[in-house]
């Protein structure tokens, strides 16, 4: 997928993976812009019909793009800034030994 | 976790045009100014930029926000104001409902961000929370790929991405133009704007005194881009179904066309957020373009004493008005403070606002959401993304079980109750309750899913420090 802005000189970019894929992102830019530009649209499903959902809002307001970023579930790709080594994974991707921190994580209830 | 002793005179939530506006002009009044903002630069979502040397293109402004940002760090500098970006609110609380100084809560809008204040002190407020993309559901919506047009922007503007090869940007208003022509610049292949409203002449609804030579420069601007990337301009062309299976693949227009599309953006107008000032009881009212916004004062002040508000948060307006709104209010605070105020300075601001604010109606009264809207739902066409419920789980919570207003709603079908708290579908949980019931929405039908407990995710660590705390003699 194309990037904005191309005629700047590129800062190297950053190494993330995406359930073991490496996706790059550059400097500034979020985990889910990274995947967007990837051409990754989706990396959750919802609990009651297990649809796919990726960016939807863009700006933090409506939490569809959750994702685990280096085993913290939950977060709002959308938000979370890209950085070298990072690790992504579907919301769905259970059990891991550290997946017990999810019940500590924020509710919206 | 270190927690900022002193009660400054004033916290101002947001560092979008009201906000720097407000804490900037507050700093340069002589008042002590705590200026708190999620956003990791400064500049909200009008001004949104991608790194700290670059400013948005001086057609947006840019020239203004540079002169701000400068005078936001001279402020900060000169130990006058403290700057706390990607600080989220989560509760603001104070010792009586109409007394005290407030306690602004704070965490990080992710997990890992480093969080230099968790709470802050401040005798009053400026509530410069901005406002995002209005959303209708429509069939579809929820497919990857379907994104909020100021989304779209955000990628572009913020993150140099293009979210898709060929676009759709459909809804109403003038705010389609810049994101469209912004993904052709990016080398999307637009192929069409599908404006809802028939959206010709909106000059016509310029009262004769107003004028507004800026605006109409812009329109002329967005027009010749238009051109020049080949993008159709389609008006009274609502897209009624959005087809695809795991993700977009098109959308169908009224009348049944299909365009083929891997990236529709969508915007119907803006909600301001408005959780901030229900949370501290503000009054709030229905706006022109149907949104819920605070209520001010000729000072910018809320209904109650020590909160004041600025920008969209009081009526979707645009920038322009919402720089001066901010102003007013940091002068406002300074008169009150016994400070000097030039009243020519307060005469040439609300001279501003009134421009601004006449302009922004002529724009509400020419993209208006257009009636009818709702026919569109089907019975399995989510409403509400977050909990996965449908236009016809509403219908059913209205017809069997007396749901007539949105609150009652909200309790038997769950709208409004998932991570989003309303902030999406709470518009048109509103609607389609009071279109169910016969009647049109009013700001009673808004408020129930504008409230928020808590304006951000937070933590039970976070809650729990919260009450140990309150247990401290």
């Amino acid at each position: 997928m194309s990037h904005a802005g191309r005629e700047r000189t590129e800062a190297a970019p950053y190494r993330l993976t995406f359930d073991g894929t490496t996706v790059t992102a550059r400097p500034g830019q979020s985990v889910g812009a990274a995947l967007v530009a990837a051409g990754i649209v989706s990396w959750r499903t919802t609990r009651r019909a297990g649809g796919p959902r990726g960016l939807f809002c863009g700006i933090g307001v409506c939490f569809d793009c959750l994702i685990t970023v280096d085993d913290h579930p939950g977060q709002r790709a959308c938000l979370v800034p890209a950085r070298d080594g990072m690790r992504l994974s579907r919301e769905e991707t259970r059990p891991s030994a550290e997946d017990g921190r999810g019940g500590e994580g924020s509710d919206g209830d | 976790m270190a927690t900022d002793r002193p009660t400054y005179d004033v916290a101002v939530v947001g560092a979008g045009p009201a906000g720097l506006s407000a804490a900037v002009g507050a700093a340069e009044a002589g008042l002590d100014v705590v200026l708190v903002d999620a956003g990791r630069l400064p500049g909200g979502q009008y001004w949104r930029h991608d790194d700290e040397h670059s400013t948005p293109p001086r057609s947006h402004g840019g020239r203004l926000f540079a002169r701000l940002r400068a005078r936001l760090h001279h402020q900060r500098d000169l130990g006058r104001l403290r700057y706390l970006p990607g600080h989220q609110v989560w509760l603001i609380d104070r010792p009586r409902p109409d007394g005290g100084p407030f306690t602004l809560r704070l965490n990080g809008p992710y997990e890992t961000a480093p969080v230099e204040r968790d709470r802050v002190r401040a005798r009053a407020l400026v509530l410069c929370c901005g406002a995002y993309d209005r959303q209708l559901p429509l069939p579809g919506w929820e497919l990857p790929g379907v994104m909020a047009a100021g989304g779209v922007q955000a990628l572009l503007k913020g993150h140099r991405a293009v979210a898709g090869r060929r676009a759709v940007v459909a809804g109403t208003g003038p705010f389609l133009l810049p994101v469209a022509t912004g993904l052709a610049r990016a080398g999307a292949r637009v192929l069409a704007v599908c404006e809802a409203n028939p959206a010709h002449g909106w000059l016509r609804h310029l009262d004769g005194a107003v004028r507004a030579p800026a605006k109409s420069a812009e329109a002329v601007r967005y027009a010749a881009l238009m051109a020049r990337h080949r993008i159709p301009y389609r008006t009274r062309a609502a897209v009624t179904e959005i087809l695809g299976e795991d993700r977009v693949r098109g959308v169908r227009i009224d009348g049944g066309e299909v365009l083929e599309a891997d990236l529709v953006a969508l915007g119907w107008g803006f909600t301001p957020a408005l959780e901030l000032p229900l949370m501290v009881g503000a009054a709030t009212r229905r706006d022109l373009d149907g949104s819920l916004v605070a209520v001010v004062d000729a000072r910018q002040r809320t209904t109650v004493p020590g909160v004041l508000a600025a920008g969209e948060t009081t009526g979707v307006g645009g920038a322009a008005p919402a720089v001066a709104e901010g102003r007013l209010a940091a002068l406002s605070l300074a008169a009150a403070h016994g400070l000097p105020v030039d009243p020519r300075t307060v005469r040439r601001l609300r001279a501003a606002i009134r421009h601004g604010r006449a302009f922004a109606a002529a724009l509400h009264r020419t993209y208006p959401v257009p009636d009818g809207w709702t026919d569109r739902l089907t019975e399995r066409t989510l409403v509400c993304r977050c909990e996965e419920v449908t236009y016809g789980e509403l219908c059913r919570a209205r017809t069997d079980l007396g749901a007539e207003d949105p609150r009652t709603m909200k309790l038997l079908a769950r709208p409004g109750m998932g991570w989003c708290q309303g902030r999406i579908c709470g518009f048109a949980v509103a609607a389609v309750t009071a279109s169910l019931t016969g009647r049109p929405a009013t700001a009673e039908d808004l408020r129930p899913l504008s409230a928020r407990p808590f304006a951000a995710p937070v933590t039970l660590g976070e809650l729990a420090e919260m009450v140990d705390e309150d247990e401290e003699p």
